[in-house]
């Protein structure tokens, strides 16, 4: 499955439309971690275990969109968004969408 | 008396989040600064489109993202900001290493999977409250490309200045 955020892939055509598809995941932080944010909000810094977090739910996001683009038979999603909402204190929604869409070619 | 505490924890925390925050902030930019000279070669751009739309290229995304804490001093001086208004020079070198960390790390991942080239690169922002204070999230994606066939055919590597 190949995922871009292109309009196009260069040297590559589109044959197929499959419309929009998407995924996304709800993530809560956990007390410990944000005991520990606490105390980097008084140094300073990079606070890792956050980083670790939004990076997998991303990644999550990713491969909850590619499941939906395989199962309409799409090789390819194009013009790929990511959103993040916060839904409450401590919770927030990480959406990813694109365009589902068949390429010539392997 | 127990006001004399409460300044005390006060004063101290801004001491301590003005010497930390600094300390951290230096190496942060030193280390920023390291990395950016030895990843000048992989170039990324913000163009919508590949500049080379016909030759047949391996497309896939990369992505970096950072979570940045401010300091409690600087939180502080942030405060007394919104009072007055105008520039927070403190929120804005804080914005800047969260870009800068995220961008870095895009160039890493195109990197670590033979790319030289990213386009179509967006950042995104999130503030994440942690309590008191704000920390930001910066999210930096885009394309990579990577010619199929013969490298030196679809984009001649120039020589890129050093930053």
């Amino acid at each position: 499955m190949l995922v871009s955020n292109l309009e196009l892939v260069p040297g590559r055509r589109i044959v197929a439309h499959y419309g929009i598809v998407q995924g996304s995941t709800v993530r809560a932080k956990h007390v410990g971690k944000d005991i520990f944010a606490g105390l980097k909000n008084i140094v300073g810094g990079e606070l890792k275990g956050y980083t670790e977090l939004m990076q997998e739910a991303r990644q999550e996001a990713v491969e909850r969109m590619i499941a939906e683009a395989q199962s309409m038979g799409a090789n390819a999603i194009l013009n790929v968004r990511f959103a993040t909402t916060s839904i409450a204190a401590g919770a927030a929604e990480i959406l990813a969408y694109g365009s589902a869409v068949q390429l010539d070619g392997a | 008396m127990l006001d004399l505490i409460e300044l005390g924890l006060f004063v101290t925390l801004l001491v301590v989040g003005f010497f930390a925050g600094s300390i951290v902030e230096k190496r942060h930019y030193a280390s920023i600064r390291k990395r950016e000279r030895e990843y000048a070669d992989v170039l990324a751009y913000a163009v919508r489109f590949p500049p080379d739309r016909v030759t047949r290229q391996r497309a896939f995304l990369v992505h970096g993202t950072v979570v940045i804490s401010s300091d409690y001093f600087k939180t502080f001086v942030a405060g007394l900001r919104n009072l007055f208004g105008g520039r927070v020079r403190t929120y804005e070198t804080l914005m800047e290493r969260a870009r800068r960390e995220a961008m870095l790390r895009l160039k890493h991942d195109a990197r670590r999977q033979g790319a030289k080239l990213v386009i179509c690169v967006r950042f995104e922002t999130t503030t994440i409250s942690t309590g008191w204070a704000a920390s930001i999230e910066v999210f930096a994606f885009g394309t990579a490309l990577i010619p199929d066939h013969d490298p030196a055919l679809s984009f001649p590597s120039r020589p890129v200045a050093a930053a």
